[in-house]
């Protein structure tokens, strides 16, 4: 009797199936999976204030201010632009490399503002959004080329806070207009 | 003759498969870690716009995720509704909808349809300041830079 057990005991369990277990779990998640990681451009927020606080006069020269109206045309400084030109622009300003009268007098006191329409395109508005970035990254980028001849992406924490502190980003969101 | 008659008797070797289920199963197990599971249905169509300066979304599971774009099988000049978690919600029930989660501290990713006006961006922004959620990243596919 105990003989015949351990003989049946000694059959292998037929793997055969395996695979196509295994397959039917890889289409699964195959057609579930979106490879590309989700990706944004950061933004801080003001905090709420009920009563909107009286805007302090700042001094002109130090705001650039980016207006795009209803028709997703993009005015700089009261002159008409475009989104392509927007981050020269916006580096020229914030160095100021020719002294200008109309820009700040130093890189600290830079402030851009936007302004939208109510009825201004959003893919516009990320995409000026993003260039006003952009000019920020490229000067943070050549300042720390310029003093640790490093990238800036591999600084140290407190390194990089320097350079923000040299360039501080500071981006105002007026609150759009109603059309 | 013989010759050919003494291959046609060989029996050909077979391919094994015996390795057929390790190679699935690494494929499988790439695809398991790799994946993060869509849990909400899109009740509205989003098609992201394109721009460069991103940064990646720290966590995707611990973020609200707040889409605004045209509801889906609408007429094709419908206005754009807001959809959070499962369910539209109307501009003044954004507040609401995102101060009761458990996920205070964490990141707004907002999920615009590029079609999209700034109007009703501006009141969800809005409204996520009431609830004073500060932190915002605008959604969007990374731009190849030319």
């Amino acid at each position: 009797m105990f003989k015949k057990k351990k003989q049946r005991e000694e059959k292998e369990i037929n793997a055969g199936s395996m695979a196509d277990i295994a397959f039917l779990l890889l289409i699964f998640f195959l057609v579930t999976t979106t490879i590309n990681a989700e990706k944004g451009i950061m933004v801080k927020l003001p905090p709420w204030d009920p009563n909107p606080p009286i805007p302090e006069e700042i001094n002109k020269r130090n705001v650039l201010s980016v207006k795009i109206n209803k028709l997703n045309q993009v005015l700089v400084e009261g002159e008409e632009s475009n989104v392509g030109l927007l981050r020269e622009t916006t580096k020229e300003f914030i160095m100021n490399p020719l002294k200008r009268k109309d820009a700040p007098s130093s890189p600290r006191s830079a402030i851009v503002s936007i302004q939208n329409d109510r009825a201004t395109a959003y893919e516009v508005y990320l995409q000026a959004y993003n260039e006003i970035k952009a000019a920020y990254n490229e000067l943070w980028e050549e300042k720390a080329q310029a003093l640790y001849s490093h990238s800036y992406e591999d600084l140290p924490k407190d390194m990089k806070k320097k350079i923000q502190e040299e360039i501080p980003l500071v981006i105002s969101e007026a609150e759009p207009a109603a059309h | 003759m013989s010759k050919f008659k003494k291959s046609a008797k060989k029996k050909q070797a077979q391919v094994s498969t015996a390795s057929l289920p390790d190679i699935v199963f690494m494929l499988l197990f790439f695809f398991m870690v790799v994946t993060v599971i869509r849990q909400k249905e899109a009740l509205v169509d989003v098609k992201l716009p394109k721009a460069s300066e991103l940064t990646k979304l720290v966590d995707p599971r611990k973020t609200e995720h707040i889409y605004i774009g045209k509801p889906r099988r609408s007429e094709p000049n419908a206005a754009p509704a807001i959809q959070i978690n499962d369910k539209f919600v109307k501009k003044d029930g954004v507040a609401p909808a995102i101060s009761g989660s458990g996920l205070e501290n964490e990141t707004v990713a907002l999920k615009v349809d590029k079609g999209v006006t700034m109007g009703i961006v501006t009141d969800v922004k809005t409204e996520i300041r009431k609830a004073n959620r500060l932190k915002v990243q605008y959604m969007a596919y990374q731009d190849v830079v030319d």
